[in-house]
């Protein structure tokens, strides 16, 4: 601020003192030019030692790079190589769990072809990971479709969250298995059953953090919206939404955490395709190898997911 | 001149948990059309809550306000505040908060081209027309508070309320700002009524001081006409007799009659 700020502050400045500092630059100017023929035209010697001394400087940064990058890096490269080296100690005193190399062996023979259907329960393993994503997506998005909007509504209007409290508060510690009998009595079937426990599960993470963001909105914003005596529906577009995002991206995060978890016990109770129940086909064929590599993809993909939505989540904060 | 607010026998009170507080009583005051009117006061005193019940932010629970021939019954956008702490909102730029402002009030009578000139034009006069594209999150304390400004102004409200605008910046950005609230107001003619705690700025801004008497139950204490000429010259009222006399005046009332004992 400070450039402008002067000259509105100071409109009537005498010219004779914009005059001294117009000059000056032409000095340096001229200064600068000097400084850089000579830096151009150094003595023979000199030019050996500055090429000697750049290519160092460009050695030591590159080490430093390393060096960060190795600080970087090193820890979590050490801590897997500390659990795979135990996990393979612990495998060869137990003959039942199979080690690091069987389990990789297993793994490299799942993916070489991911895509099968040997009829409806032996399928590749991408189809199991697509049919248990699709089940996570369709019972998250219902989810969000329905919790942002009744978290808004709860957050806005104190009477509706008196009325809404004592009902998220008995049904949100509920285990989402609980809700699958329900589920199969209504739909009669297992997979809007495993969907809707998907949904149930997923719900209240939304609702509870879109409500509390509401809450929070800071009174100044509400009091700017006051003064313009905005409409509602620009005080929802201009400054509900906006200041509530973080706060859903939030239960949007920690919903989908929730459903991904739920997911792999809700098939292995239903059934059909996906990871869920294929960790108990495998378990039934004693193929403990595969449902470590199951364990290991229900963790990457959980990974991945968390990882989208935390991008997601930054583009809409604004701090 | 016109009376623009009329405040009569206006009373504040609160219920807490100690039971019923009272923060104002008996305040009765009358600004008039182009007036520059401060109100001083030990923090606390509830001169905050005074503008609050001009804006229509908070109601009365005694008195009544006019503004403009009727009864202030809330907050509306002839009344244009600048809070303390600026107030914009994170997610819009410079020009989108202050657009918002602009749309609200003329955006049902004037077309877009018109809504925007409006809007460069407010941050013109802040002199902000290189940070319109700039977040509020990426300018200055100083620059936010122009911005605040901006947007008031660019209602074309009746009345500017400053709530202890300049509070939260250092001596030079606030000097820098004072001048400039100095020559906008003069250049628009416009009624300001502000809250500070800051003697020299009541002083250099004010047409009238209006004193305020410690909480609980403050209420006017004494009120000083500033008699000196503008446009106002900081440098110049520096040894100005009437000047130090006014702000002897102020220091007196705030340190001398009303001095906080616990506070």
């Amino acid at each position: 601020m400070s450039a402008t700020a002067m000259t509105i502050d100071n409109p009537a400045a005498p010219a004779a003192e914009k005059r001294p500092p117009s000059a000056a630059p032409a000095v340096q100017a001229v200064e600068n030019a000097s400084a850089f023929r000579r830096r151009l035209m150094p003595p023979e010697g000199a030019l050996c030692r500055n090429q000697k001394s750049v290519s160092a400087v460009r050695r030591q940064r590159l080490g430093a790079g390393f060096a960060a990058a190795l600080r970087l890096l090193l820890p979590p490269v050490l801590g897997l190589a500390a659990f795979v080296g135990i996990w393979a100690l612990v495998s060869k005193s137990s003959p039942q769990l199979p080690g690091p190399a069987l389990v990789f062996d297993a793994a490299v023979q799942l993916f070489s072809d991911p895509f099968y259907r040997n009829g409806p329960n032996d399928q590749g393993i991408g189809w199991n990971i697509l049919n248990s994503l699709s089940r996570v997506g369709i019972g998250f998005g219902l989810a969000a479709l329905v919790g942002i909007p009744f978290g808004f509504m709860i957050g806005r209007f104190k009477f509706l969250n008196d009325m809404a409290a004592p009902i998220i508060s008995l049904l949100r510690p509920v285990s989402p298995l609980a809700w699958l009998p329900i589920g199969l009595m209504v739909f009669k079937a297992a997979n809007p059953a495993a969907i809707w426990v998907i949904f149930i599960s997923a719900i209240w993470p939304m609702i509870i953090n879109t409500a509390v963001g509401v809450q929070r909105v800071p009174q100044d914003y509400l009091n700017v919206a006051r003064v313009l005596s905005l409409s509602e529906w620009k005080v929802f577009t201009k400054i509900l939404f906006p200041a509530v995002l973080p706060y859903m991206m939030t239960g949007v995060r920690l919903s989908m955490g929730v459903a991904w978890l739920v997911i792999v016990a809700a098939e292995m109770l239903t059934g059909g395709v996906g990871l869920g129940f294929w960790v108990w086909d495998e378990w039934n064929n004693l193929k403990v190898e595969n449902i470590i590599v199951a364990i290991f993809i229900v963790g990457v993909v959980g990974l991945l997911l968390e990882q989208a939505l935390v991008l997601l989540a930054k583009q809409f904060s604004y701090e | 001149m016109k009376k623009l607010v009329q405040i009569e026998n206006v009373g504040m009170g609160f219920d807490t948990k100690q039971g019923h507080f009272v923060a104002l009583r008996d305040i009765s005051l009358t600004v008039r059309e182009g007036e520059f009117v401060t109100l001083i006061g030990h923090s606390g005193c509830g001169k905050s809550t005074l503008l609050n019940l001009i804006a229509g932010l908070t109601l009365p629970t005694a008195g009544v306000l006019i503004c403009n021939g009727r009864e202030v019954a809330g907050p509306g956008p002839e009344r244009a505040v600048v809070f303390q702490n600026h107030s914009l909102l994170p997610w819009l730029t410079c020009f989108d908060n202050v657009y918002l402002a602009v749309e609200r009030v003329f955006g049902t009578k004037e077309g877009k081209p018109r809504l925007k000139t409006r809007t460069h034009e407010a941050l013109d006069l802040v002199g902000l027309t290189h940070a319109e594209t700039k977040y509020p999150q990426e300018i200055s304390g100083g620059m936010k508070q122009r911005v605040g400004i901006a947007r008031a102004l660019a209602m074309e409200p009746k009345i500017l309320l400053l709530d202890e605008p300049f509070g939260a910046l250092d001596a030079l950005t606030r000097a820098n700002l004072q001048d400039e609230l100095m020559r906008i107001t003069a250049q628009t003619n416009a009624t300001v009524v502000m809250v500070t705690h800051d003697v020299d700025e009541a002083v250099l801004l004010s047409d009238r001081v209006v004193m305020l008497t410690n909480g609980p139950a403050a209420t006017i204490g004494e009120i000083l006409h500033v008699d000196l000429p503008r446009p106002r010259d900081r440098l110049a009222l520096a040894h100005d007799p009437v000047f130090l006399e006014c702000r002897a005046t102020l220091l007196e009332f705030l340190y001398q009659k009303q001095l906080r004992r616990a506070a």
